[in-house]
């Protein structure tokens, strides 16, 4: 047990964080597995966190409200922009929704009232214990699992393969693409306000440009034939830099390289690797 | 049943559809004919609610279609298949009799509860397995579709067009690709399909099939309807003749 209380006082923000990036890695494969390649993430995480935390810092609201209003205020915004942007795809859509995530970070920069600017809101209570990640984790992971196998995910995975073949079987393209933006939207959301209640600390430079390609990384590492790539895709973006602690200043370069690697191995991501190698009949 | 009046389709400048007229009663095959670039695909897709019409009607069972999006035309019972195949490839042939199976109303929620699903999942999986024995696939349900011949693909997307419970099938060159004996089994299975009480709509090249096959043929030349009739009309009709063979007089003079 002695053991046990070492490993969490050295690494319970790593635990937490590997929990709330998968939670992103999903929030990113429901819209991947549509088709939709969106990098809006990062930006619904933002509204996420800052409405979650201006709850729970200037009106001492309980976390599990302030949660549920983080992802249902990013939820809102991604129905708002949805109907216009999801007209767009490929290429076009990425660029809409890269906007989109700047406008968000620099709206927050710029509402130093109520956001703090640049110094970003300090001594945020620490309120999200292992309990609130893992439970969000399994619930998200277990609807998704449900759906992938149900109707709803054979509809998503003909729609990646042909929005129109599948719009004349009967089937609301837009509205299922629509709904696939919000819910990644709230998962997103939920995601920056749960992160936000351990780090103590949260900055408008904490979701640019760089953490919505993060996010994309884990997503495509990951695979989105099934929600366990999210799982890998999340938690190894986050452990292999932890991993490579090592390597001094050449960290990046190497972690770059094994993420290159491994997409030039497999394409489809890690979990589609993991099943063909396992799959392969032994000699 | 289905009735298109006065449909019109520019693209841009150009006319691709001009005031055409067409009434298909609710049961027989009817035929689509005309040479190549003559606008059929592009009623089948003004019909499917693909493309919008330029001016003109789209009417269906009494309800006019104009507007409505795709999905909402297919739910009123409006199927199609495509002229270069369309399927989900990277599903299994049954996945993509599912897909098209869709009740609607079988919502998220109901997914969530394992017990509940099943048993929708399970008559969803037996009502796909008989319609991929009328096509004769039932050995190849677990393949993936882009893994199957040709002809195989064709009879697929047939049923998976079917899965969508229509009353008016459009089939868009149906036979292409086939050799006669194949042609042969799919003329024999169109004929069994409106024998179930279908209306169906096709278009084709191959006049021996078209002529074999359909009760009454109508004929676009660059878009405009030259003529309609029985096949033996249609066949011995000098307009369409002229539209397939070119004028002789006006070569002599």
């Amino acid at each position: 047990m002695e053991w046990l209380d070492s490993f969490w006082s050295t690494y319970s923000t790593f635990v937490l964080a590997t929990g709330t990036n998968v939670l992103l890695a999903l929030s990113i494969y429901v819209t991947l597995a549509c088709g939709l390649l969106s990098v809006a993430n990062a930006g619904f995480m933002a509204i996420g966190a800052y409405s979650a935390v201006l709850l729970t810092l200037r009106t001492g609201t309980p976390l599990p409200i302030a949660l549920i209003v983080g992802a249902i205020a990013a939820a809102m915004v991604a129905l708002l922009i949805g109907v216009p942007t999801l007209r767009l795809s490929g290429v076009y859509l990425a660029m809409a929704t890269l906007a989109f995530g700047e406008v968000v970070r620099i709206l927050i920069l710029n509402a130093e009232n109520v956001t703090g600017g640049a110094l970003g809101l300090n001594g945020i209570p620490q309120l999200v214990g292992l309990f609130d990640v893992v439970f969000s984790v399994t619930v998200a992971l277990y609807v998704f699992l449900r759906l992938a196998q149900s109707r709803v995910g054979r509809t998503i995975t003909a729609i990646s393969q042909d929005e129109i073949a599948t719009e004349l079987m009967g089937l609301n393209v837009r509205a299922y693409k629509l709904v696939c933006f919000v819910v990644g939207a709230a998962l997103a959301g939920l995601a920056g306000a749960l992160n936000a209640h351990f780090t103590f600390f949260i900055s408008p430079n904490e979701y640019g440009f760089e953490r919505a390609v993060e996010i994309l990384a884990m997503g495509v590492i990951g695979g989105v034939s099934s929600p366990w790539g999210a799982v890998l895709g999340g938690s190894l973006i986050t452990a292999l830099p932890e991993l490579l602690r090592g390597m001094g200043r050449y960290r990046p370069l190497i972690n770059g390289g094994i993420l290159i690697i491994i997409i030039l191995y497999s394409p489809k991501g890690l979990w589609d690797g993991l099943q063909t190698v396992l799959r392969r009949p032994r000699r | 049943m289905l009735r298109l009046s006065s449909l019109s389709k520019d693209f841009g400048g150009l006319r691709v559809l001009d005031n055409f007229d067409l009434t298909i009663p609710s049961r027989g095959i009817f035929g689509l004919i005309g040479p190549n670039g003559a606008g059929k695909t592009t009623v089948f897709n003004l019909i499917t609610g693909l493309l919008p019409p330029s001016s003109g009607s789209i009417e269906f069972a009494g309800e006019r279609l104009n507007g409505l999006p795709p999905f909402m035309i297919t739910r009123r019972g409006i199927a199609r298949t495509f002229q270069n195949i369309r399927l989900f490839k990277e599903m299994t042939a049954e996945e993509n009799v599912l897909v098209a199976m869709g009740d609607p109303q079988c919502g998220m929620l109901k997914a969530l509860l394992p017990g509940a699903y099943k048993r929708v999942e399970d008559s969803e999986r037996k009502s796909a397995g008989e319609l991929l024995s009328r096509v004769r696939l039932s050995t190849k349900a677990h393949q993936r579709a882009g893994v199957l011949s040709y002809g195989e693909q064709r009879r697929l997307e047939l049923a998976r067009a079917l899965a969508t419970r229509p009353k008016l099938l459009l089939l868009d060159e149906p036979a292409a690709g086939m050799n006669a004996a194949e042609k042969q089994e799919l003329m024999e299975e169109i004929e069994k399909l409106e024998a179930t009480g279908l209306s169906i709509l096709l278009i084709e090249h191959d006049m021996r099939f078209v002529m074999g096959i359909c009760a009454e043929i109508a004929v676009l030349n660059f878009g405009r309807w030259i003529a309609q009739g029985s096949p033996v009309e249609i066949r011995a009709h000098p307009k369409v003749i002229e539209a397939y063979l070119g004028n002789n007089l006006r070569e002599d003079s």
